[in-house]
């Protein structure tokens, strides 16, 4: 079966998506990627979309389950690439992607996962503030 | 409204899907639409596609190359004989869905295209119309 490949870059998965995908192949991906981050321990993961003409509700859907699910396995994810046009038209779209980070390109992808990395450590060294409002309407 | 050109395409597995979003670009390029506007209605197809093949158990995709008046345009019909939608006010809403998508599909083609019509009958089937012009 036909598969996006996932390469291993230092402490980073990296994933170039290349192709139109079809939906599920998009699925595939979600998988094969949730087990590459237990696998490898991987602490970030970058996904190139720069190849990717468009994004719909369902590969938009995809990256956000992408971002939440390697969120639970610690690790964090940065999109890169993403085309102004598709950009515009996500608006439209009504397409949220509040959860996902993104980045220009590679370079400034791989700048702003370390930057979240050491964030995180310094605030779990710190032991983070409690950020509890439930008591507030 | 004069139709200029047009062709049909099966819709039937998710790599169909795939195609109608290749077919429309190349159609849109070929009238010399710009890439945003591109972006946009290649997304609304791809879009009403899936909902083709998710929910009305495959169909078919007319693509029209229109004129009116000074504009010139692209018309894609979607079609199935699908189980219809009951409360279509409800389907287009942002939000909804009853298979665990977006539900982005029908409200934001309606938003990407220039004009959008839905026609739809519970047993019968599905007809969705978009015109994006150029
Ligand atoms: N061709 C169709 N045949 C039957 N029902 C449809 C069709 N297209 C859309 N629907 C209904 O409208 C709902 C909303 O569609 P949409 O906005 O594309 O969101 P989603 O695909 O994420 O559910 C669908 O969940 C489905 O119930
Ligand atoms: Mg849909």
């Amino acid at each position: 079966m036909e598969r996006i490949p996932i390469l291993k870059m230092g402490k980073f998965l990296l994933v170039t998506i290349q192709i139109d995908m079809h939906d599920r192949l998009a699925l595939s991906l979600q998988d094969d990627l949730t087990e590459m981050i237990v696998k490898t321990q991987a602490k970030g993961v970058l996904i190139d979309i720069s190849s990717l003409e468009i994004v719909d509700s369902f590969i938009g859907r995809m990256l956000n389950n992408i971002a939440s699910m390697s969120k639970v396995l610690d690790a964090l994810t940065v999109v890169v690439g993403m085309r102004p046009a598709v950009a515009i038209t996500m608006v439209e779209l009504g397409l949220d992607m509040k959860g996902v980070k993104t980045a220009l390109d590679m370079d400034r992808g791989i700048e702003l996962l370390e930057s979240m990395m050491d964030q995180e450590d310094s605030e779990s060294a710190q032991e983070p503030e409690s950020d509890n409002d439930s008591t507030k309407e | 409204m004069t139709v200029q050109r047009s062709d049909k395409r099966l819709i039937r597995t998710s790599e169909d899907i795939v195609m109608v979003r290749q077919l429309v670009r190349e159609w849109a390029k070929t009238i010399g639409m710009n890439l945003v506007d591109q972006t946009k209605l290649i997304t609304a197809a791809s879009e009403l596609a899936r909902n083709t093949f998710d929910y009305g158990g495959g169909g078919v995709m007319l693509i029209e190359q229109v004129i009116d008046a000074m504009k010139i345009g692209l018309r894609l019909t979607f079609e199935d004989k699908g189980p219809g939608i009951d409360d279509v006010e409800q389907a287009i809403k942002d939000g909804y869905t009853t298979g665990g998508g977006m539900g982005l599909g029908l409200g934001g083609a309606r938003r990407l295209a220039n004009e959008f019509y839905i026609d739809t009958k519970p047993g019968e089937g599905t007809r969705v119309t978009i015109i994006r012009w150029k």
